[in-house]
């Protein structure tokens, strides 16, 4: 029995046992608060599946050898462009507006993925750092991009300038909340988007297919031991591009689904920290900056949401009058990214 | 014992970790003389200037026995520190120079020379200026001693190799009270005229009644400026003599030393080998590995044989393999069964039949994190396309088949497991190197390149991963070459042995040749046949 308890212990892993604790005592503690326990838990649901395919991300570039990718906002502005062309088009029908966006998004996050990729490959040894200030740049880029866009549909442009984007863009007549609403049921008053986690579980589904393939296999081979990888005759740069590539195609998927799910898009500066909390939610649900896996993802994405979305309430209502709970937010999602990069050891291999 | 000695060290023994790696070694130097310390690699020579430096390898694992007398009194030389104290000093194979820094800067860091200025008079002695004009005048004379002749003023940075290596020794006899100085394999990276100016400068600052330590593969030099040599061997201390009482052979016999006994039993043999059906050819064959570079090198082996190639380390032997599977740059020509391969071409061997084991075993060899019937399946998933079950658009890795084929490995070459899910991380190297074979036997190679197969495993694998590629060999007609540092292994198993010495062939030697002929050939002897 003791044994088994400790092979537990082992497989979850100790911090991850710490997280679901608290995470259990913030949702017990919102009860005599007055919250409504239902609607937190609907919530946490609801973002779980909607950050989570931006988790998923994670994987292939973990798994290729370039570690975390906190270039993240390569892909998410990929998305946003693939987004914005597809409301300036303007389909009438929201399912065809969103797999246009989705189109869209997935084409140009190939070719950023691959130039990307490439950046990497000359950086080895320093890739999160690079992918880091990488993420930080392309967002300052894109932020002249949105402003000189010649899109000219009255959903995307400032109202009284007629030029450049809003910071937030409605999707309410475009995609907005689609997938969430599909097939969508209540059930003892928590709220579960079918459309949603149907999705980014299929998305799941699809990149543990691919890990399995002969190519899949020798990507996470490059990340786990390049030189035995290559001394079976496999190119590991291009493994690294593609890796990368696959990421950014992700992150790109990823941002739509958030955007469908939020029902707003938002440009300019929003995005520039997400690559953080991706990387803290895979942290948290057990990866490291050499392994990830798919389970990783959605544990690390249902602890790292419900975490956020349980404390905040939480902390705003024992502390009334305060800014407190933005200031919660970053403590988590940085504070468990240094824990888990300190848990590493080197930065290169 | 009348003479006196400057150094005795008595009975040394030092183990690693339940490895005996020094048993019993005595090194006796007498004033004034050149003395060299000889083996082959792992013969202990450098455990021994380890112990005698006080290098904290030594003490961190457990300290060592025996006795370390300077002048006749017993020492401790716990730190390098105290090594210099005692006035031994060491010229290193790697120079330990500043390159930015000037040749007086590099002799006297450290121990520079210094006077009072106003503000050291004030505040501490940390603030004195530097004397230049000493220093200089000191480096002058170090230089000379050496006989460099190059301004102390030019920077390291951008001399020639041969000249930093005599920057490095001027910075050792500039120690004041230095009385032993140990040299490293100086001649190793050197030109022959360095190499010959280099012998010079040591028998100057021998007759200046300093004591060299001279650790050397070289036989020549040896003859030619050792008094005196101690020969070690597999940490076992074999002979101390005057070189005048010796000659070549009789060395290059006691480095190699009576170890003829089969590590494998003698297995049926019914191979004809047709010297006309060549398995794997090489001309003019360049290898860009560092450390291991081969220039130059032209080899035949005959289809069916077990060739073994030997030399000592750094000679070459393990970019051979390493070149063909183009892991590092290669020139030249590299023919399969008559046809040419583009080693520029990654994976190009492995597909045309050459299967490979890496010596570096967990850098090179194994994912260490991933399970058994992973590392035995992968290479032929992704060059031969098994192991892999179509479903409708997918072509996914077939977990069930490669585990079945890993359980039959694992059989066969009893591989001591959990089960085919273990990591091989958690492995010991025996077993690990058992999985890579497996490996590379799934690959059903015509021709199987084996890299240091007994590296850091117990005598029980060693015998068996041996015994095994006598085996397919025999059975399967598999072509196996052995690329190893022991001699014993190849001599053991190996119907034909080539030694590589300076990244070349330098003979090729029957399994029975003499003791004294793989001698010569290790320590890169010229002629002979």
């Amino acid at each position: 029995m003791e044994e088994r308890k400790e092979s537990l212990v082992d497989k979850i892993g100790m911090p991850r046992i710490i997280i679901i604790s608290f995470f259990l005592i913030l949702l017990i503690a919102a009860v005599p608060l007055g919250l409504s326990f239902t609607g937190l838990l609907s919530d946490t649901i609801r973002r779980w599946a909607m950050y989570g395919i931006l988790v998923l991300a994670m994987v292939p570039a973990v798994q290729s050898g370039i570690g975390l990718n906190f270039g993240i906002s390569l892909g998410i502005v990929a998305g946003l462009l693939g987004a914005t062309l597809s409301i300036q088009l303007g389909f009438s029908s929201p399912w065809i507006s969103l797999f246009v966006a989705l189109g869209f998004g997935t084409f140009f996050s190939i070719f950023l993925g691959i130039g990307y990729g490439q950046i990497l490959n000359r950086v080895k040894g320093s890739e999160m750092t690079v992918s880091t200030y990488v993420g930080f740049s392309v967002i300052a880029f894109m932020n002249i991009v949105w402003l000189s866009l010649p899109f000219t549909s009255g959903e995307l442009i400032w109202p009284l300038g007629g030029k450049g984007m809003r910071n937030t863009i409605s999707l309410q007549s475009s995609y907005g909340e689609v997938l969430n609403n599909w097939l969508a049921f209540d059930i003892a008053g928590v709220r579960v988007p079918t459309g949603l986690i149907l999705f980014f579980l299929g998305a799941c589904f699809l990149v543990w297919l691919f890990m399995r393939s002969k190519t899949g296999v020798a990507m996470s081979a490059t990340g786990a031991n390049p030189t035995f990888t290559k001394s079976s005759g496999i190119e590991t740069d291009r493994m690294r591009i593609l890796g990368t590539m696959v990421s950014t195609m992700l992150g790109a998927i990823g941002i739509i689904i958030y955007s469908q799910s939020y029902g707003f898009l938002q440009l300019y500066n929003a995005p520039l920290m997400m690559g953080f909390h991706c990387v803290a939610a895979v942290l948290i649900g057990g990866a490291t900056v050499s392994r990830a896996k798919i389970s990783h993802v959605i544990l690390g994405t249902f602890l790292f949401q419900g975490i956020l979305t349980v404390a905040l309430p939480v902390v705003n209502n024992l502390l009334p009058e305060s800014n407190l709970s933005d200031v919660i937010r970053i403590i988590i999602s940085n504070g468990i990214i240094l824990y888990a990069l300190s848990k590493t050891k080197g930065g290169s291999k | 014992m009348t003479e006196k000695f400057l150094l005795n060290m008595q009975n040394i023994e030092k183990e690693y970790f339940g490895n005996k790696v020094l048993k019993g070694v005595n090194l006796q130097i007498k004033p004034g003389e050149i003395h060299a310390l000889m083996g082959e690699n792992g013969a202990g020579k450098s455990t021994l200037m380890n112990v005698l430096f006080g290098m904290p390898v030594i003490h961190s694992t457990g300290g060592f026995e025996g006795t370390v007398e300077i002048n006749g009194e017993q020492v401790e030389i716990t730190s390098p520190q105290e090594a210099m104290e005692h006035g031994i000093g060491m010229v290193h194979q790697e120079f330990m120079l500043i390159p930015g820094f000037t040749i007086t800067e590099n002799i006297k860091v450290g121990r520079e020379i210094s006077k009072p200025t106003l503000s050291s008079k004030i505040f501490s002695k940390k603030l004195e200026e530097l004397d230049i004009d000493s220093m200089r005048a000191d480096a002058r004379e170090d230089l000379r001693k050496t006989g460099l002749d190059i301004a102390e003023y030019v920077k390291v940075a951008g001399l020639p190799v041969g000249y930093m290596q005599f920057v490095e020794i001027a910075r050792e006899i500039d120690k004041t009270g230095v009385k032993l100085l140990v040299f490293d394999e100086p001649t190793a990276v050197l030109t022959e005229s360095e190499a010959d100016n280099l012998l010079e400068t040591m028998k100057k600052i021998a007759a200046s009644g300093i004591s060299i330590v001279f650790i050397t593969h070289r036989l020549d030099e040896v003859m030619a400026v050792a008094d005196s040599l101690t020969i070690l061997r597999d940490g076992e201390f074999v002979t101390r003599i005057e070189t005048k009482d010796t000659t070549v052979e009789r060395i290059a016999e006691l480095m190699i030393g009576r170890k003829t006994e089969k590590l494998v039993d003698d297995m049926e043999d019914d191979r004809v080998i047709d010297t006309n059906n060549i398995a794997l050819s090489m001309k003019d064959y360049y290898v860009d590995m560092p450390g291991e570079e081969v220039k130059g090198l032209d080899l035949d082996i005959y289809k069916g044989e077990i060739f073994g190639i030997g030399g000592l380390a750094g000679q070459g032997k393990i970019g051979i393999p390493n070149g063909i599977m183009g892991l590092y740059k290669t020139e030249g020509e590299v023919k399969l069964f008559g046809e040419s391969l583009n080693l520029d071409k990654l994976g190009e061997a492995l597909s045309k039949g050459i299967a490979f084991v890496s010596e570096d075993r967990r850098g090179v060899g194994l994912l260490l994190d991933e399970p058994i019937y992973n590392n035995i399946a992968f290479s032929a998933m992704q060059i031969k396309g098994e192991f892999l079950k179509s479903y409708g658009l997918f072509r996914l890795f077939d977990v069930k088949q490669a585990k079945e084929h890993a359980e039959d490995m694992i059989k066969l070459f009893d591989i001591r497991t959990t089960g085919p899910s273990q990591e091989a991380g958690a492995l010991s190297g025996g077993n690990q190197q058992k999985v890579c074979l497996a490996r590379a036997i799934t690959m059903k190679p015509d021709v199987l390149l084996v890299s240091e197969p007994t590296r850091g495993i117990d005598i029980g694998a060693k015998k068996l991963v041996l015994e095994y590629l006598v085996k397919i060999n025999r059975e399967q007609g598999i072509t196996i070459v052995v690329v190893s540092s022991e001699l014993v292994e190849l001599r053991s198993v190996c119907d034909r042995i080539a030694i590589i010495s300076d990244g070349k062939v330098n003979r090729i030697l029957k399994p029975d040749s003499s003791d004294a002929e793989f001698g010569l050939a290790m320590a890169g002897a010229k002629g002979g046949e």
